[in-house]
């Protein structure tokens, strides 16, 4: 959404060159009468992080739940890597890693069964799994934790692991839902690093979403949604420079709270 | 759907299955001391108390543990079908629920495979509770046992099916011991596992009733049929038709929220 004039053109969008991996048009979700999101339109493009920043209760994690097809709405369309989700559920889903943001690794089970799990549900033959297991692990500075109870690990541990679930069959697209909940500096240094080198050298198409301002880098390309409307979209200086603010703190606070006050 | 990725996908939801009910080692003693304190207890006292005539599928005069066997297996494969739902609901609050369906393989498969792990994990119990019961002296045909495992397959997935709509319904893990107790021992009781029909229907014609209307009487009159080598086309058909409608139940509870003036919460964050 082009928040100046109210048109609906996808988010990102600007001066991109190829087919973005991941399209949003349109897209509104209502949990009974309450509007989650409203006419959201984005594009993901490859070698790029998104940074889809917003408040708490912005519609963030709605967004994430329609993307992966957990919810299912009837106005708008979600096209990944040129599949309509609607249409072609396996297919679309098939080019998208994801890192929710609530843990969802099985504590019972040892670091290297959780990913052979997961690999084996992506369709990963088993040699195949267990050699990108092996490089994954390596990644992640986690080698030596392969046969860890999962609940034995630290949050941060934790954390890399899915970071790695995620990447098991080299996703096109990944999604990151506030991935630096509850993390600790150190971590989530690691993992914003992690996460746009995955962009720049793997040419992997990212969108992340936070609430954190300091976890957006010059570079990246932006969104920020407030009350399930996309309320700013561009490059980060130039989403900075459109709002009148001297950085992005600043301008997140002017883009949510002059929203807040327009609606209050 | 690729038949590789969807085989794969089904033995590591099978092998996450069976490792959880081995890691869980109360869960295993359980399920094997349960029917078993049936069988040794409370059938021990009946034997001498009830007195069980000729009646389908027997052809002879029989002893109270050996008419409650059947139900028993179904007493096992109703606590598991109860235990594969509390697990679903556990797994949607712990989230790994949304890892599996986010998956790339259609809905109905990846439940369908959910549920067919927790019945063959359902089935290593019934026979290692038989073969307990076997060396116990309760005398059962062993011509049946290999016959019945098809039925095993169908009456497993009738109860999981029947889990997993529960499982879709519930939405916090608090509330499924009340569900459970609610719903697995009427079940129990209200059916042809203990007595025979027309024992309960000379205690009383309303609860005989009750009996006849519970899909539970059928899964395990299939059952016993089953194990003695004879075609029961009624119960069968009930099994059937109570499995394709909490099959397809559980499949409308699980799938996605639709975003519209209806639609309801289903969770969010920020």
């Amino acid at each position: 959404m082009d928040a100046a004039s109210g048109r609906s053109e996808p988010a990102g969008a600007a001066a991109q060159d190829g087919a973005p991996v991941l399209r949003v048009s349109g897209l509104s979700y209502a949990y009974g009468k309450t509007k989650a999101l409203d006419d959201i339109a984005l594009d993901v493009h490859p070698g790029r992080v998104t940074a889809l920043l917003g408040p708490n209760g912005a519609g963030k994690t709605t967004l994430f739940s329609l993307v992966t097809g957990l919810f299912d709405s009837r106005q708008g369309e979600i096209e990944i890597a040129g599949q309509a989700l609607r249409k072609a559920r396996s297919r679309a889903l098939a080019s998208l890693g994801i890192v929710f943001q609530a843990q969802t690794l099985d504590l019972d089970l040892t670091v290297e069964q959780n990913l052979r799990y997961f690999a084996a549900l992506r369709g990963l033959p088993g040699r195949a799994a267990r050699q990108r297991i092996g490089e994954l692990l390596a990644e992640i500075g986690l080698d030596d934790k392969a046969r860890a109870k999962v609940r034995t690990l630290s949050g941060g541990q934790r954390r890399r692991v899915e970071v790695a679930r995620a990447l098991l069959d080299r996703p096109a697209l990944l999604l990151l839902d506030e991935p630096s909940t509850g993390l600790d500096i150190a971590t989530r240094r690691w993992l914003v690093e992690h996460i746009h080198q995955l962009a720049r050298d793997h040419g992997v198409a990212v969108l992340m979403a936070t609430h954190l301002t300091d976890e957006v880098m010059p570079q990246d390309d932006l969104v920020v949604l407030n009350r399930g409307r996309i309320v700013a979209a561009g490059r980060v200086d130039a989403v900075i420079a459109r709002s009148g603010a001297a950085d992005l703190d600043a301008a997140f606070t002017r883009l949510t709270s002059a929203k807040q006050a327009e609606t209050s | 759907m690729n038949a590789a990725h969807a085989g794969r996908a089904f033995l590591a939801i099978l092998w996450r299955e069976l490792l959880r009910f081995v890691q869980q080692r109360e869960r295993f003693f359980a399920a094997l001391v349960r029917p078993l304190v049936w069988l040794l207890v409370f059938a021990a006292g009946f034997r001498a108390t009830l007195g069980l005539s000729i009646i389908p599928p027997y052809e002879t005069y029989i002893t109270y543990d050996v008419y409650v066997v059947p139900g028993l297996i179904g007493l096992i494969q109703l606590f598991n079908g109860m235990q594969n739902s509390l697990s679903m609901v556990y797994d949607r609050e712990m989230g790994s629920m949304r890892v599996l369906l986010a998956t790339p393989l259609p809905r109905g498969y990846l439940l369908f495979a959910r549920m067919l792990s927790g019945t063959a994990v359902s089935i290593i119990q019934v026979y290692a509770f038989l073969a307990i019961a076997a060396l116990c002296g309760t005398e059962m045909p062993p011509s049946g046992l290999l016959p019945l495992l098809p039925v095993l397959v169908l009456t497993g997935l009738t109860l999981s099916a029947l889990g997993m709509f529960l499982s879709s319904r519930i939405r916090q893990l608090e509330n499924f011991a009340g569900v459970m107790n609610f719903l697995i021992f009427p079940m129990f009781f209200m059916s042809s596992a203990l007595y025979p029909l027309w024992r309960v229907r000379e205690g009383s014609v309303w609860l005989y009733e009750l009996c006849r209307f519970n899909p539970f009487t059928y899964i395990v009159e299939l059952v016993r049929s089953t194990l003695y080598l004879q075609f029961n086309a009624t119960a069968l058909a009930v099994v059937v038709g109570t499995l394709v409608l909490f099959g397809a139940l559980a499949l409308i509870g699980y799938t996605p929220a639709r975003g519209g003036p209806a639609a309801g919460r289903a969770g969010a964050g920020g």
